[in-house]
């Protein structure tokens, strides 16, 4: 009588199956991700009172509110990653609406082969890149004296626009891939529909192809704005000491000061930005996490 | 309203028709997908384009619409050349083929989209939406999502999104292709009653031929880029005037044989399998004749069929029942396959494969083509 009815064993048998198959995404998540975040808050809240000896407290995050060049760093980071994210959007969308329906389908690998080999070279290298183009003695700063549009050597390099640029550039590709991807499954009809309907450019555009990309949009700016935030090398490089962005304070605590509560702090601030950011994109665009993962 | 040869017709009156089209041409690089094709459409007329799958049907259509240019040609709508207006600016509205409904929106704004594109506002809006639902039967569905309909529904829905425009010509593509057999019967009769209570011009098309048929006031048969024939169904069905028509239009035997000369009562054939027969028709050497199967007089003797110059005797090799649409396959001497229409009405309605049977037709149901 030990036997399991056929039922019941089929269905600890799903389960069983089911465990196996999600136990390496555990482990990963486990191992990878939950177990350093939960090593991060716990020492985010430890303060050190004397020496090497270190005792529970809010002293790592009051630290962040007081000392301005913190949150403002912090503010700034977050106010130019969804400026980032922004222009990310609007100059991929069109790009990626060619690619999904006005592209033959020749032409259509290719396209996307083009967007992708910028990454085949590092963040580094493609940073330096840039670098060479902007900088006073760079490859623009020579044309534009070349055209007589400037008298002498100009700077590009070191400021906000730089920044942004850089970041935008190593962002294009992960907008382009889920927007391109919403809107290959649009029905070409539909946009035909739109036309035949009566309606303008920006109508049919406003009507039918952003809802209908939403999904794509949200996916691709979830993803774009997250990198953009964790981002260490392009505003190092390309914003110089005017760059402050704030994985350079985590990096420096943990580094040069070796400060490793205040730098978990910190660490812990920026994923609660990302984690707010994304809820509240999510909410103003009425879209549902789990759908859009779905979609995308 | 007559016809000159190849949809050519002699007295073109496009200023008081609402849709004209003059030698329209469209190649896509070396392929000629559409061919000097000319026709007009009166106002309230349901005339259907029918032709086979690839004969260019939704490329005439697109250009209609706006979607495509013509390589050459003029296309008018009520006398207007359109070839410099935008889609988005003709007063023709189209039923795609696929429907092409917006699925994030619900049937109201759907339908209230190109009432919102034209400025119409609001209340007015509202009020129409409401009135164009409640005439396709779809009385309080404003707020059901598309995506929840029934085909038989997003059809009516893709019509009142045209129809609510009060557009000048309707476009239809194959509307009815996607819907399975026993809803295409229903929606067959259902478009031609909304054509007639709208008072609109249809221009509709298929490869369905009993669709063209059964709704149109006129058709036009295509085939590779060209107009056949154009004309009333009963035109087409009784007095093709080539070889594809005859085919393509309604069930026929097909046959291929050649000419020995003119015979009293018309033009004599001898089929490759050796029958000869009298037909109606031109051409000399080789030939193919049609025949429709109900047009075969059947008897159990073939001595009832004494008037008929062409009549022969054989025996029933398979009864296909279908109800009125019964069919025996005849096997006799000289005929390679011969189809007739079973009467189930006559004395011959419970006849059985193996039984000897005469059968016979007048020279004029023998359509001759040149080959
Ligand atoms: N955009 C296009 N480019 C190249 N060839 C096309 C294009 N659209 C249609 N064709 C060709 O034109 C012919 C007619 O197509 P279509 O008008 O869709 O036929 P139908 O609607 O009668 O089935 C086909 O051979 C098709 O391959
Ligand atoms: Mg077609």
């Amino acid at each position: 009588m030990t036997a399991l009815p056929s039922s019941e064993r089929s269905l600890f048998a799903e389960k069983l199956g089911l465990f196996l198959l999600l136990a390496p995404a555990v482990l990963w998540l486990g191992v990878l991700v939950i177990l350093p975040h939960v090593e991060i808050a716990v020492l985010s809240f430890s303060e050190r009172i004397a020496p090497r000896v270190y005792a529970f407290g809010f002293g790592n995050y009051l630290e962040f509110l007081g000392e301005p060049i913190y949150w403002r760093t912090f503010a700034r980071t977050a106010f130019l990653s969804i400026l980032v994210t922004l222009i990310t959007l609007v100059i991929s969308f069109p790009v990626a609406l060619y690619i999904a329906k006005f592209a033959s389908g020749k032409s259509k690998p290719l396209l996307f082969l083009m967007c992708l080999i910028p990454f085949w070279a590092s963040e580094l290298v493609r940073t330096l890149g840039w670098m060479m183009m902007l900088r006073e003695t760079g490859v623009l700063s020579f044309l534009l004296q070349k055209a007589g549009l400037a008298s002498g050597p100009v700077e590009m390099l070191y400021n906000d626009a730089s920044v942004v640029l850089g970041l935008v550039y190593g962002g294009m590709l992960f907008m382009i891939v889920p927007l391109t991807n919403a809107l290959e499954s649009l029905e070409t009809a539909q946009i035909e529909a739109g036309y035949d309907l009566g309606g303008s450019h920006l109508t049919v555009l406003r009507r039918i192809i952003i809802p209908h990309a939403m999904p794509g949009i949200v996916a691709g700016s979830i993803v774009v704005f997250m990198l953009t935030v964790g981002n260490f090398v392009t505003p190092v490089m390309l914003g110089g000491k005017n760059g402050l962005w704030f994985t350079e304070q985590i990096y420096s605590q943990f580094i040069t000061r070796f400060n490793w509560p205040q730098g978990s702090a910190f660490g812990f601030m920026l994923l609660l930005l990302s984690t707010v950011i994304v809820w509240l994109g999510l909410r103003l665009t009425g879209q549902g996490f789990a759908e859009t993962l779905r979609k995308a | 309203m007559t016809l000159v040869g190849n949809g050519v017709r002699g007295d073109f009156m496009s200023d008081s028709a609402d849709l004209a089209l003059l030698s329209v041409v469209k190649e896509f690089g070396a392929h000629r997908a559409v061919d000097s094709v000319t026709f007009d459409v009166a106002p309230g007329e349901f005339f259907s384009i029918l032709g086979p799958s690839g004969c260019g049907k939704t490329t005439l259509m697109r250009m209609i619409a706006g979607f495509e240019h013509p390589t050459s040609g003029d296309i008018r709508i009520r006398g207007k050349s359109m070839l410099a207006v935008p889609a988005n600016k003709r007063p023709v509205n189209m039923v795609f083929q696929s429907l092409a409904l917006f699925p994030m929106m619900s049937v109201g704004e759907n339908v209230g989209y190109g009432l919102a594109c034209a400025g119409v506002d609001k209340i007015e809006a509202g009020q129409r939406i409401t009135r164009i639902l409640d005439r396709v039967g779809l009385a309080g569905f404003e707020d059901r999502p598309v995506t929840k309909l029934s085909g038989g529904q997003r059809q009516r829905v893709a019509i009142a999104r045209c129809l609510v425009l009060e557009p000048t010509l309707v476009l239809l593509d194959e509307p009815l292709g996607a819907l399975d057999l026993k809803l295409r019967e229903h929606m067959k009769l259902e478009l031609k009653q909304l054509q007639a209570a709208f008072n609109t011009t249809f221009l509709y098309i298929t490869h369905d031929q009993s669709e063209a048929l059964v709704m149109s006031d006129r058709v036009a048969v295509m085939n590779k880029g060209r107009f056949e024939q154009v004309g009333s169904p009963r035109e087409l069905y009784h007095n093709p005037l080539t070889s594809f028509v005859a085919g393509f239009v309604g069930d026929a035997n097909v046959w291929n044989g050649s000419t020995f000369g003119a015979q009293a009562t018309g033009l004599g054939i001898k089929l490759s399998t050796g029958a000869a027969l009298v037909g109606a028709g031109s051409g000399s050497g080789a030939v193919s004749a049609y025949l429709r199967p109900e047009a075969i007089a059947l008897a159990a003797v073939p001595g009832e069929l004494s008037s008929l110059p062409n009549r022969f005797a054989g025996t029933v090799s398979t009864v296909l029942f279908d109800g009125a649409a019964s069919t025996l396959v005849i096997k006799a001497e000289g005929f390679p396959h011969l189809r007739a229409t079973l009467p189930q009405a006559g004395p011959l309605a419970g006849i059985m494969a193996g039984a000897p049977i005469g059968f016979g037709f007048a020279p004029e149901a023998l359509k001759i083509f040149p080959a």
